[in-house]
């Protein structure tokens, strides 16, 4: 008996290969996409009832974008040769076009659209600033320091234009997660059509959730009044946006339950078992379930400002459990059974080794303390104020 | 021996103008050059497993260790062994993937065989294609191998591979794999695991040689890949294989 194994693994399976760092990284590009996704309701579809968050949340993709390669590149046998995928990328590999698909949201859409968006504020301060200080803005103005109304007008048209290509481009990036998944044929957890929608909405899911909470807690931290007609339209289409993510992924349940294919015993025993606890109690019940009752009662009761505050935060924080379990079910929950389907493997998280928590714990914190950089670099407050 | 300026001259320009007509090494230095140049597009490899003829002894696995250096805890070949109650999901192991040879059974009642396992060197390989940087391949004489010094040690590989046949390697950090004893089959030689059968019951197979007995083989018995439906375009076949084996 191999300890941790039930039943039959092919004796090169006990072992996982994907571990939580493989986890992080759909959840993290998942909120960078779901961010961006809720910027572009304001940009776009001119939805001005979300405009105080429009700065804050390009900010939280941006936070999130640049430490998404990471968990990637710390799991890699030979991190020192990843730049290879960008100089002979497999063409036929899902995975070889991550870094195109990385590059181009992060160079062409979220830099740019945050420099056109910041553009004026950067060259004034710049221009008011000094030491130090003055020079990062100077730096920043990229030698653009025009910010004549007819500029601005130009800004806006390109910014709009950016935020354009943006939104399919944010799709791209999370769909394009999911089909690295759904597009594995040897293993029946993943390899479902469904994958990269169920990836695209569970990342609107929780990008919107967390530019919610960012939301609150920086106007309780900025000592700034907070915008209810703001949070209850984001919870409005947080809640939609739940919706549609919970239905697709019930969808992919039903199927599998009606159909019973030959994984089915298998998968639906690991869901009962080693699963239980991540999936059913932490995915469904207390990480959809509940927040989306909250959402719902929030669509049909009007609360008092409070109680709508407690429920939002509370709903939010669910989310985001719910969406990292929902990332640990499909990422680990793929590797725990045999694909002989004839057994069982666990996986032990260790502390510090280089996938153990201590990194993924670093990592997870690692987008904040680039969001308060940018926050203090880039203050998402005047524009919204000014308006 | 003193080599004058004339000696030089005269062994060198030899060399110069045997080189500048393409001459190898071999034939430079005066060594007797191999009787049969090993050419890849001239062979198109796989295997042939007999179930009924394996005895699960388990040398196969220890060769194939001791001849790759296969790290402890992996496997690039391992054997199964099936034991199968009407109706019922079939019992299987694999007790360090056979290395040591199976414990007796204490079901003489079941229907019990042994299932030799490595890679199939698919045609259609899905690791293949899944890798991001183009280091796993299909040799132009069909068998799949890996570039350890151009694998990122990604495992997206290990995840595609439908029959569990790759590894990390716990040392070299890249992904490692059975490679049908390439350096000893483009040698003449078979591979270790065929060379320590001793029932005969793997063999390794040139699709490509009209006169390899695998076309007999083919023509005549019952044969099956593992997980047909996976449309991989495996090369292992196996003769009768039983319907409960994964």
């Amino acid at each position: 008996m191999i300890p941790g194994v039930d039943g039959f693994m092919y004796p090169n399976e006990v072992e996982l290969q994907w571990s939580l760092l493989i986890v992080l990284y759909p959840y993290i590009t998942g909120l960078v996409a779901g961010a961006f996704i809720l910027a572009s309701l304001e940009r776009v579809f001119r939805v001005e009832a979300v405009r105080p968050t429009y700065r804050l949340a390009l900010l939280t993709a941006l936070s999130f974008m640049l430490v998404a390669p990471l968990p990637l590149q710390l799991h890699l046998g030979h991190p020192e040769r990843s730049l290879e995928m960008y100089l002979t990328p497999h063409k036929s590999s899902a995975m070889a076009m991550f870094g195109f698909v990385y590059l181009w949201y992060l160079m062409v859409v979220l830099l740019l659209e945050i420099w056109l968006e910041y553009r004026s504020d950067i060259v004034r301060m710049a221009q008011t600033g000094s030491g130090i200080s003055r020079l990062i803005y100077k730096a920043l103005t990229l030698g653009s320091e025009n910010i004549s109304p007819a500029a601005r007008i130009i800004d806006d048209k390109v910014g709009y234009a950016v935020t354009v290509i943006g939104i399919p481009s944010a799709f791209m990036l999370h769909g394009y997660v999911g089909f690295i998944f759904g597009s594995i044929k040897a293993n029946p957890w993943w390899s479902t059509p469904l994958m990269p929608i169920v990836f695209l909405f569970s990342a609107m899911t929780s990008g919107i959730a967390a530019v919610l909470l960012l939301y609150m807690a920086t106007t309780r931290f900025k000592k700034i009044a907070i915008d209810m007609r703001c949070l209850d339209t984001i919870a409005k289409y947080l809640f939609y946006t739940f919706v549609i993510d919970f239905t697709l992924e019930m969808l992919d349940l039903i199927h599998r339950t009606y159909e019973a294919d030959e994984s089915f015993r298998s998968l639906d025993f690991m869901v009962h078992t080693r699963l239980w606890g991540s999936q059913v109690v932490l995915q469904i019940f207390l990480g959809t379930l509940i927040p989306l009752s909250l959402l719902a009662a929030n669509q049909l009761w009007r609360f008092a400002e409070a109680r709508r505050r407690v429920m939002y935060v509370t709903a939010c924080s669910l989310t985001l459990v719910g969406i990292f379990a929902m990332r640990w079910n499909v990422v680990i929950g793929g590797q725990l059974f045999s694909k002989s389907f004839l057994g069982y493997t666990t996986y032990k998280v260790a502390f510090v080794t280089r996938e153990g928590l201590l990194p993924a714990i670093l990592l997870m914190l690692l987008p904040f303390v680039i969001f308060v950089v940018l926050v203090k670099l880039l203050p998402p407050w005047e524009r919204s104020e000014a308006h | 021996m003193d080599i004058t300026r004339r000696d030089l001259f005269t062994v060198g320009g030899k060399l110069l103008v045997l080189a500048s007509v393409g001459a190898t090494l071999e034939q430079i230095t005066g060594a007797a050059p191999p009787s049969e140049a090993y050419r890849m597009a001239d062979h198109w490899w796989g295997m042939i497993i007999d179930i009924d003829a394996c005895i699960g002894c388990g040398n196969c696995v220890r060769a194939c260790s001791k001849e790759n250096g296969v790290p402890k805890g992996y496997f690039r070949t391992w054997v199964e062994r099936y034991q199968v109650a009407e109706g019922e999901q079939p019992h299987v192991e694999s007790p360090d993937g056979a290395m040591e040879g199976f414990p007796p059974s204490a079901r003489a009642d079941l229907k019990s065989f042994f299932v030799p396992k490595l890679c199939n060197h698919c045609a259609d390989s899905p690791c293949v294609q899944v890798c991001p940087v183009g280091a796993t391949f299909v040799s132009p004489d069909g068998i799949v191998l890996v570039d350890e010094t151009y694998c990122l040690g990604c495992r997206y590989c290990v995840q595609a591979c439908p029959y569990g046949c790759r590894y990390l390697h716990p040392e070299k950090d890249t992904v490692d794999k059975c490679t049908l004893c390439y350096h000893r089959i483009t040698q003449g030689l078979t591979t270790a695991c065929c060379e320590n059968c001793p029932t005969g019951a793997r063999k390794l197979v040139d699709f490509k040689d009209p006169k390899d007995p695998v076309h007999d083989f083919l023509r005549n018995n019952k044969v099956e890949v593992l997980k047909p439906y996976m449309a991989t375009r495996a090369k292992v076949y196996y003769k009768d294989l039983d319907g409960s084996v994964r």
